[in-house]
């Protein structure tokens, strides 16, 4: 944003000598290394079905060995998942893994607890409550901002339905 | 062997569902160019999207974790959980429902991550 703004100030008596934004973006993308897309789709299949699985089979165990319904098992499936992923952060070995297998393993809730992890461990040296405490939601607040944003408007939508429809 | 069979259909449709997320995941970041941020923002709200619209709890019913496991299903339990106290309480409850059923998740998230901040000292 700051160097748009400094090119729109030189704007009229001078000839900018830089590129402006929309040039310096055509340049960018034209030196970018391309992207191999199929690779990484592949291996994202890969990675976030094999977590899926993982989970799968956790929650077979909790229904098998717990007697919890396959929706009951759901939610402590996903405690353990977190569990492994945290442990694993702290180990170093997920960010590694990540960067293996981009968005198969940041999409599943591993994902969302390795994110959290990782800043809470990086920012240990400032303190619990200023470096753990403050910097834990950094990458996952945006996720939860606007899950419950959309979660209200779409309850909304229903109640105003229900009224209309005079329920 | 019926159940077995079962089984491990269930393991199978896991994989595809959860893995073909993960991918529409990675066509955001690499054809649609979004930031991390942006495609967990995003693939959260389609989550809740399709809860509303009513098609997420048949793709639960379908592919099990593949379905739970992804951050879409995030999406999905705070708009159900809004739902289900909007039917029992009426308006209130679309602000105290939405955390029901997602408690799980979130607060082994922030206790596992505190415990871990704890005790690992930080690389590199």
């Amino acid at each position: 944003m700051a160097q748009i703004a400094a090119s729109g100030g030189t704007k009229g008596k001078f000839r900018p000598v830089s590129m402006s934004a929309k040039e310096y973006k055509a340049f960018a993308k034209a030196h970018e290394p391309s992207r191999p897309v199929g690779k990484n789709v592949l291996r994202a299949f890969v990675t976030g079905g094999m977590i899926c699985a993982l989970g799968q089979g956790i929650q077979q165990l909790f229904v098998t060995f717990a007697d919890m319904s396959p929706r009951q098992a759901s939610n402590p499936t996903t405690a353990v998942l977190i569990l492994i992923s945290v442990i694993l952060t702290g180990m170093g070995v997920y960010d590694k893994f990540a960067q293996w297998a981009g968005a198969g393993s940041a999409v599943p809730v591993t994902g969302f607890a390795n994110s959290m992890a990782s800043a809470a461990i990086e920012h240990r040296s400032e303190g619990l409550v200023l470096g753990t405490g403050v910097n834990m939601f950094k990458l996952a607040g945006s996720v939860i901002v606007f899950g419950v944003v959309a979660a209200f408007v779409i309850g909304m939508i229903h109640a105003i339905l229900d009224l209309w429809r005079g329920g | 062997m019926r159940a077995v069979t079962q089984n491990l259909m269930q393991f199978l449709w896991a994989f595809l569902v959860g893995g073909g997320i993960c991918v529409l995941g990675q066509l955001l970041l690499d054809v649609a160019r979004l930031t991390p941020a942006h495609t967990m923002s995003l693939l959260v709200v389609v989550g809740a999207v399709l809860d509303g619209l009513g098609w997420y709890e048949p793709l639960i019913e379908f592919a099990g974790a593949g379905a739970t496991v992804p951050i879409t299903s995030f999406g999905n339990a705070l708009v159900h959980g809004a739902l289900t106290e909007l039917e029992t309480n009426g308006w209130i409850g679309v602000i105290t429902g939405i955390f029901e059923v997602t408690s799980a998740g979130i607060s082994a998230a922030i206790i596992f991550s505190f415990l871990a901040a704890l005790v690992v000292r930080p690389k590199g």
